[in-house]
């Protein structure tokens, strides 16, 4: 028996081969690509080195802890003019979050009703949806802001037609101040440690509720027994806080904001920058999550809805027990998408002065220590590491409400 | 029997009753509102607050759209005109249209040039669009036009774009034809030609400079509606080609290929654009050349068309992904390589699959181009807010400009996502 063929030769390498062997030629390939790489950014460094501004300047972080000189208009936390540039870097951060937050949730009920609404067979609310999406979804969001905070800081009646013993205008309910500087609203104030305890009790009770929720569906699941707990949650929610509420001497009071003098005093103020920029946000982002709200709905055939039907289930199940679960993980990753653009959008505060992070470190930072560089990379890499964070909590949400195939 | 029973029945109808008409509210239009609107009363008391929603918004805007001015030359005198009627003053458009569409430095006397691309741009674009119904030939209109519009608006002699448009038609020759012996030879060679072509043409045209020439307008003095456009339509068409690299380079099994694509595309996406406006604005510079005339629309340029290529790269991998791993098989078993399969079965299926996703970008890149507004520069928004509302002839016209831009942008905006839902209706049909 001799073998048909014969083994190939070991001839030894040829060079051919980095070309042309599929073995070698993904090697060849990444080695030109990482010299080329290397040429390229080289290249960039290179032209840094030698540029003349840059080589005067240097690069140096040492300016973040030098007074930053200048005033924050909405401040979270401790601030003077005296702070450092890391101090106010880090209130435009927290300004940036504080605003993002708010735009997710308003974006989102904003989405979800005029998405769920757009369906409705009712012709004129779905044609006044229809407008609202397609009007707020096609037309630049830097112009809406602007064009809302035109509304907030010229149509709002000044601050005098409040003030003097005929005003002209009064605040809605008592509460709510409409003014072109800003929008008026009570604050709640807590009277020592007192307020924080009916605070705790109240967080306590919310965590029961979910207990409750857990132990009804573990009964539900293990013995069948559907246990009621619409009534006792509300109780759960009310009775405690209650409770402490008056036996602690009512630590915490709502604070109407008062005409004074000059000004109201006490209530918390609402600047017409952040009116915009949260309201903006949130309108427009709301439209493209109306659009992913009703693509998910569509996207449930109706043989579910039926089936359900068929089982017998009320409406309202129907739609909390079979629709929604299936359409979540429809909307869930176009939604994260949603979130990070608001977050990113945020940044466009600097057309209307709201103070964020782009406005502190990426703006009066930047122009007044001229650390162009090294304010950039910061400002880039705070945006960089939150998107990557709410991507990452998200998909971890995401992964629990995925469809599980085995 | 029978007989009785025929006697003690008077009357028998012979002939069918003519039907009767419906109801008069199970019919029409009463019908109709009644099983549209008025089903039941939660739907009844959407529908009366939703009349009254849009009654509220028309009664604001008709009376201000239809008592408007178009005529007068400041904001007094249109208020002069309007008398306290609330009609709007669209007197300021029609003063300030130009300067909306083409900012305040682009030349009065050269204005016709921008308008002329634009509308030659209506004969260059169906052919990309429409290409199912019109002869192949009206393509090369598509071709001509980027090398006509940039002579048009950027003036010079005709000899640079002429040359760019030959570096670009022979070195796409020499790929064809040096292709059979390898991809990337071709590829190699097709971009020396390219390059020769150039290095001679900037030579020619250096000579020869007062060749067809038009009066030179500079970067800077771009602006307007005309600034928006230019920005988004060349970002977008450079950014397909540089997505659909990142995107096979995503997906390549070389590790560092990937990582590098991985990066920088995780790196764009998550930092925002006004992020990367900064750096072409301050950053870029260091960068660069110190002796290279990069101007700011050019670093803007780049940086945007970085921001898009990540995008479209993603909605690319979309597509790619979104393939039977059957297509991958087929293309390698017919013996063709990688650069191969890629052009001939992989990226024309994928790409098509990748239409809608790559329209979405596109609306929403043209959107974001009025960010350059932030670092100064005189786009629509840019010009409202800066030349126009700090005029004193027309400080606190904000509504009517406001409207204006928002038209503006709606038409561009709305237009091309129903066509990009009309082309999804197009291609759905061949794809079962």
């Amino acid at each position: 028996m001799t073998t048909m063929t014969d083994p190939p030769k070991a001839d030894g390498f040829r060079f051919g081969q980095l070309i042309n062997d599929t073995r070698y030629r993904s090697y060849t390939f990444q080695f030109i690509a990482i010299v080329l790489l290397f040429l390229f950014f080289g290249w960039l460094i290179n032209n840094a080195m030698n540029n003349p501004v840059l080589q005067q300047v240097g690069i140096d972080f040492g300016f973040l802890a030098d007074p930053a000189g200048y005033d924050i208009n909405q401040k979270p936390i401790e601030y003077t003019s005296q702070s450092t540039h890391l101090r106010a870097a880090l209130v435009g951060g927290i300004n940036t979050l504080i605003v993002a937050v708010l735009a997710c949730i308003t974006a989102t009920i904003f989405g979800v009703i005029a998405g769920v609404l757009r369906l409705s067979n009712n012709w004129i609310i779905s044609k006044l949806m229809a407008i609202y999406v397609e009007m707020f979804r096609n037309i630049p969001v830097l112009i809406w802001i602007i064009i809302i905070f035109t509304v907030a800081a010229n149509t709002f009646p000044a601050i005098q037609d409040y003030r003097g013993d005929n005003p002209t205008n009064t605040p809605l309910l008592g509460m709510f101040a409409f003014t072109n500087q800003g929008v008026f609203i009570p604050s709640l104030v807590f009277d020592g440690a007192g307020g924080w305890i009916v605070f705790a009790v109240l967080a306590a009770s919310i965590l029961g509720i979910f207990a409750l929720r857990g132990y009804a569906r573990k009964k539900l699941y293990d013995e069948g027994k559907l246990v009621k707990i619409l009534w006792p949650s509300i109780a759960l929610l009310l009775v405690p806080v209650a409770l402490a509420y008056f036996l602690l001497g009512q630590p915490i009071s709502v604070e109407n904001p008062v005409m004074g003098r000059f000004r109201f005093e006490g209530g918390f103020l609402l600047r017409p920058s952040l009116i915009a920029l949260w309201f903006a946000l949130s309108i427009y982002t709301g439209a493209f999550i109306a659009e992913n709200v009703r693509a998910g709905i569509l996207a449930i055939s109706s043989g579910q809805t039926e089936a359900a039907a068929a089982l017998g289930l009320r409406p309202g199940r129907i739609m909390s027990l079979v629709v929604l679960p299936q359409a979540l993980r429809v909307i869930i990753p176009p939604l994260i998408s949603q979130y990070l653009n608001i977050t990113k959008n945020t940044s466009l505060a600097i057309a209307v002065g709201y103070m964020d992070l782009t406005g502190t470190l990426g703006g009066i930072t930047l122009n007044q220590t001229g650390r162009a560089l090294e304010s950039i990379l910061l400002l880039m890499a705070f945006y960089l590491s939150f998107s990557l964070i709410i991507s990452a909590v998200m998909n971890v949400y995401n992964n629990s409400v995925k469809l599980k195939e085995r | 029997m029978s007989d009785t029973h025929a006697q003690s029945v008077a009357f028998v109808r012979d002939t069918e009753i003519p039907p009767s008409p419906p109801p008069a509210r199970e019919t029409g239009a009463i019908k109709w509102v009644r099983e549209n609107l008025f089903s039941g009363p939660m739907n009844s008391i959407l529908t009366i607050l939703g009349l009254l929603i849009a009654f509220w918004l028309l009664s604001g805007l008709i009376p201000w759209v239809v008592n408007g001015t178009w005529t007068g030359n400041d904001i007094r005198e249109c208020r002069e005109i309007l008398q306290g009627s609330g009609g709007g003053c669209f007197a300021v458009v029609a003063e300030r249209w130009p300067q909306l569409l083409f900012g305040f430095q682009y030349p009065d006397y050269l204005r016709w040039r921008p308008s002329l691309a634009f509308v030659l741009l209506f004969l260059a674009v169906p052919p990309m669009l429409f290409i199912m119904f019109l002869p192949r030939w009206t393509l090369a209109l598509s071709a001509v036009y980027p090398f006509l519009a940039y002579w048009l608006i950027w003036g010079g002699t005709i000899l640079t774009p002429i040359f760019i448009a030959l570096a670009v038609l022979f070195g796409y020759f020499t790929f064809a034809k040096i292709e059979k012996r390898g991809f990337v030879t071709g590829l190699l060679a097709g971009i020396v030609v390219a390059a020769a072509i150039i290095w001679v043409g900037g030579l020619v045209a250096g000579e020869f400079s007062r060749f067809g020439r038009l009066e030179a307008v500079e970067s800077r003095a771009m602006g307007g509606f005309m600034l928006n456009l230019i920005l988004g339509i060349v970002c977008v068409s450079l950014s397909i080609p540089f997505g659909i690299l990142l995107a096979l380079g995503r997906q390549s099994r070389l590790p560092i290929v990937k990582g590098f694509c991985v990066v920088f595309i995780e790196f764009v996406r998550g930092v925002p654009l006004i992020t990367l406006l900064f750096v072409a604005n301050v950053v870029l510079a260091y960068f660069l050349p110190p002796n290279a005339n990069f101007d700011l629309i050019l670093r803007v340029i780049i940086m945007i068309t970085m921001f898009s290529s990540a995008y479209i790269a993603e909605v690319i991998r979309g597509g790619l992904a979104a393939l039977p791993k059957g297509q991958y098989e087929a293309g390698d078993s017919l013996g063709l390589d990688y650069a191969q399969s890629m052009r001939l079965i992989i990226l024309p299926q994928a790409m098509k699959i990748s239409i809608p996703g790559i329209v979405n970008v596109a609306v929403g890149l043209f959107k974001d181009t009025t960010l350059v507004s932030v670092i100064s520069m005189f786009d629509l928004v840019g010009m409202i807010r800066g030349p126009i509302l700090s005029s004193t002839d027309w400080a606190g016209v904000y509504w009517e400009l406001w409207a204006a831009a928002c038209i503006l942008f709606f038409t561009v905006c709305y237009g091309i996502s129903q066509y990009s839902q009309w082309l999804e209706r197009q291609l759905r049909t061949d794809h079962h």
